[in-house]
């Protein structure tokens, strides 16, 4: 079965990435195949590159980039919600005019149409949030 | 099959696990998930409630959430069937569609 | 745009607006998707029938008042909107609290109808099993 996930909530502040991800690992463990991981409001911070959690706590950014090397997995950040929280990849931070991006290896930014996208291809489309 | 209906806030805190009970329709699903899962265990102020919709619907808690919480699955409420992750992926599988009521 | 594909979406809006983001970018979606094609319908429930109200005014808290982008969403060709009729008694309002959201039915001469369609428990929880799509913020 084909499944698409949306992430609506950050890392750390809440528990919905870690639902998502746990949900995503275990999917594509059994050979579902995730068609992709779609991040939309505070979900987008799950994306940036400039997060340290402590040592001894999982670096959800990490996992989520893992699982996409390892599975081939799509993992898109909205380009509008990142607009408004300061995630940028190299060409958003050339075409707004920062000094910085902080998009993470193996996510990519793009724009709200990939989630109804996911909506119409995958089977089954779950939402994890706060 | 209906709609499996996944909850994952505290019945103490919010209101989801209620609207969740008036919408559900026999037949349906529900799963417990992170904070909902409190509401999983017996004879709490809730648990006649969760008795209740286990008369129309199928109940599961996720064990790894009970777990983390320091609950014990031993506790949980006859007829609610605990699972994992991958129990998770089964039931959204097995069911036509899924709401999650966040 | 997807080779003819339609599926049956349902936004569920279950939160109030300007306390939270979720109302405001929820909309985006409605608006970005509606380019799609699909069969859509919008579900205000619980706190959500509070994004409805009329004679919304942000000047005093300096937020962006979106309530007039439901008006557009006729234009969008979104034009199912359902209201559950409970979620507004509790909270003591009736549809003339609400927008009155309207849409021009172009299978009768663009007439234009109320969006607005207030529905019972029950036709709430049929609503819900018949989507393929459930979306929620």
């Amino acid at each position: 079965m084909k499944f698409g996930i949306l992430v609506n909530e950050g890392p750390y502040q809440h528990q919905a990435s870690d639902s998502a991800y746990q949900f995503t690992k275990a999917a594509l463990e059994k050979g579902h195949e995730v068609f992709r991981v779609f991040f939309y409001h505070d979900g987008v911070n799950n994306g940036t590159r400039l997060a340290t959690p402590p040592q001894d706590d999982r670096n959800i950014t990490v996992r989520w980039a893992e699982l996409s090397d390892k599975y081939n997995l799509d993992l898109v950040i909205c380009i509008a919600a990142a607009q408004r929280r300061g995630i940028v990849d190299e060409e958003e931070m050339k075409r707004q005019g920062k000094d910085a991006s902080n998009l993470a290896p193996g996510f990519r930014i793009s724009g709200l149409g990939q989630l109804i996208e996911a909506g119409i291809q995958s089977d089954r489309l779950i939402v994890f949030g706060d | 099959m209906g709609m499996l209906h996944v909850v994952n806030k505290s019945p103490f805190e919010k209101t989801s696990l209620d609207s969740c009970l008036v919408y559900a329709k026999e037949g349906a699903a529900i799963l417990l998930i992170e904070d909902a899962v409190y509401a999983a265990l017996k004879d709490t102020a809730v648990a006649d409630k969760v008795r209740a919709a286990l008369k129309k619907c199928k109940v599961y808690a996720l064990e790894p959430d009970i777990k983390a919480r320091g609950m014990e699955v031993a506790k949980v409420i006859d007829g609610i069937d605990v699972v994992n992750y991958g129990g998770f992926v089964d039931l959204a599988t097995a069911y036509d569609n899924v709401h999650s009521w966040v | 745009m997807e080779g003819g594909v339609v599926k049956k979406f349902l936004y569920v809006n279950r939160r109030a607006p300007y306390g939270s983001i979720y109302a405001l970018e929820s909309l985006e979606v409605v608006l970005i998707g509606a380019a799609f094609e699909q069969d859509v319908s919008l579900l205000f429930v619980d706190d959500g029938v509070y994004q409805l109200k009329k004679g919304q005014d942000t000047s005093g808290v300096e937020m962006k008042n979106f309530s007039p982008t439901y008006n557009a969403l006729g234009d969008y060709d979104v034009n199912k909107i359902y209201v559950d009729q409970e979620s507004l008694e509790k909270r003591n309002l009736t549809t003339d609290d609400l927008m009155a959201l309207t849409y021009e039915d172009e299978d009768d001469d663009y007439a234009e109808k109320p969006s607005i369609r207030v529905i019972s428990r029950d036709e709430v929880a049929d609503l819900m099993e018949e989507q393929d799509v459930v979306l929620s913020f």
